[in-house]
């Protein structure tokens, strides 16, 4: 009769503890959709062709967004041009070169904390480097490379961490053979590293897309009447256009049908670079297995 | 001295402050199969790990005394770990085939070398193949990942894959350890075989396996050597007591 009971305690601690569980993950469900909802469905009517093709017209009252689509996807691609192969590359010094010395890890701790930074503190760094110091001017280049620095950390962690997940013995047998270390990062790990870090890679390329404080002092304007021509030459972004059409604007109101299209564009935009992410991780570990 | 291939001398090992192997004193003689017993810490896989260098790659460690290899002073700063290592292949304790197919597992150490020879490369992979003893079984699925093949399989890929770039000494670490009694007798085979050309040198856990293939057995314990000699005798009258007391299983 005793075990019994015992059973059955057993049995409803378990109920309760993955209740508990699924309740979790209910509630960051229920809020994800909720998000999801408002954005969808008060931003519905507004995306149209000429929402996605045309620039604002009449005070940003009217017309579409190109011009900030045009814009982050410029940026994005300076910052990946900038922090992918530096990102990497520390990565793979830190990992498979550096040894496990007191400055080694003095620097990973480093990178470590970078990542926690404050991203309108690289915002005001950028402008210190990138605008003054290297007289870049407020500009695509700046604000990319201000938006590479911030996604610097984020990349070599991960990058990291796909490297470390390569057993050690794929090292071994490969220098066993009479390899060179770097034959053997090259030929034998880099292989199967390269997946997770990619991923790790457009992850954080995702998340500098959508960052509005970097780009605020080193080169996004408020409004501008066309698309850039250059480098060097001032942008729209969809962070910063969604700031100012649901804060600064002279008509919040009659514009926020506007915010919101920009916000679920500004999602979809970030969406599509994960679910790349997936795919390209996904075809790359397929390719490996033959 | 002469004779030795491998000439061990004073040689002392250590990992941070700890002396794993204390003042190792040892000849291998080529082309025979000397076996290194001794229970588990006993620093067995260390010394193995010494004559192609492989504890470089483990941070703090250091060394004293000499290995000459083939009359060559190893632990020279002019010694070419890269050379080092294509003239002393190795066998892991566990079988580690890279997760490429089988051709190009044993095609590996001849791309890094620099072989581009296709012809050549496919004569060497069938050659170590054979080697390996392990042709006749993977001969139609050459383009299969190694990953699909048992673990016996994978073990002697691993040795063909040593083979391919035809080292002089073949180091084992315990290399039948993962293996079932019947992918072990065959890799026992194998190593018999493969003593008409190779000099080898493995590290067993297993007694009866030392006995029944090797030429020389040395027996370590906690760093140092016991006793080194032919099998037979080892086996039948070892000159130190504990020696027998550790082949006669009181104690490891």
């Amino acid at each position: 009769m005793k075990s019994y009971k015992k059973a059955q305690t057993k049995f409803l601690e378990q109920v309760v503890g993955f209740g508990f569980l699924r309740l979790c993950m209910l509630i960051i469900l229920g809020i994800l959709s909720v998000i999801f909802f408002d954005i969808i469905s008060k931003s519905w009517g507004v995306i149209t062709w000429e929402f996605l093709t045309q620039s604002p017209r009449n005070g940003m009252a009217e017309g579409g967004i190109l011009p900030t689509i045009v814009g982050t996807v410029l940026i994005t691609i300076i910052t990946a041009i900038f922090s992918v192969p530096l990102g990497m590359g520390c990565a793979i010094y830190l990992n498979e070169y550096a040894g496990t010395g007191k400055l080694t890890r003095l620097i990973r701790i480093s990178i470590r904390n970078l990542s926690g930074v404050p991203s309108i503190v690289y915002g005001l760094f950028g402008v210190a480097l990138f605008v003054e110091a290297m007289h870049f001017g407020t500009c695509i280049l700046s604000a990319g490379l201000t938006l590479g620095l911030m996604t610097l950390p984020w990349t070599i962690t991960a990058s990291e961490e796909a490297l470390k997940g390569v057993p050690m013995s794929y090292r071994e047998g490969s220098l066993a053979l009479g390899a060179t270390q770097w034959q053997s990062i090259r030929t034998n790990v880099l292989p199967y590293a390269i997946p997770g870090m990619l991923t790790g890679t457009i992850l954080g390329l995702a998340r500098a897309a959508g960052e509005t404080a970097p780009i605020l002092f080193t080169g996004a304007a408020f409004a501008l009447p066309g698309l850039p021509k250059s480098l060097f030459d001032q942008f729209m972004a969809m962070p910063y256009h969604l700031y100012i059409m649901s804060t600064q604007h002279h008509a919040i109101e009659i514009v926020r049908p506007i915010a919101y299209g920009t916000a679920l564009v500004l999602i979809l935009v970030v969406f599509l670079m994960n679910l790349s992410a997936i795919v390209l991780r996904y075809h790359l570990r397929k390719s490996r297995q033959e | 001295m002469s004779q030795n291939f491998i000439a061990i001398d004073g040689f002392n090992f250590y990992y941070g402050q700890s002396k794993c192997l204390k003042n190792i004193t040892l000849g291998i003689a080529p082309k025979e199969v000397t076996s290194i017993i001794g229970p588990s810490g006993c620093g067995k896989s260390t010394l193995l790990r010494c004559f192609n260098r492989m504890n470089d790659l483990i941070p703090n460690t250091r060394i004293e005394g000499t290995i000459h290899i083939d009359g060559q002073n190893i632990y020279t700063p002019d010694v070419d770990v890269v050379d080092l290592r294509r003239k002393v292949g190795m066998v892991f304790q566990r079988p580690n085939p890279f997760p490429k197919s089988i051709f190009e597992n044993v095609a590996y150490g001849l791309r890094i070398n620099g072989v581009k020879n296709k012809e050549f490369i496919a004569e060497k992979i069938e050659q170590g193949l054979i080697n390996a003893g392990l042709w006749n079984e993977v001969k139609d699925r050459l383009h299969e990942n190694a990953l699909r093949l048992s673990g016996g399989q994978q073990q002697r890929l691993c040795v063909a894959r040593a083979l391919a770039i035809e080292p002089e000494v073949v180091l084992m670490d315990e290399p039948a350890s993962a293996l079932d009694p019947i992918a072990t007798a065959k890799l026992e085979e194998l190593i018999v075989e493969l003593k008409k050309k190779y000099t080898i040198v493995i590290v067993t856990h297993n007694m009866q396996q030392a006995a029944r293939i090797s030429d020389i057995t040395v027996f370590l314990m906690q760093g140092e050597l016991i006793e080194r000699g032919k099998t037979s005798e080892i086996f039948t009258r070892p000159t130190k007591k504990i020696t027998e007391e550790y082949i006669t299983g009181r104690f490891g």
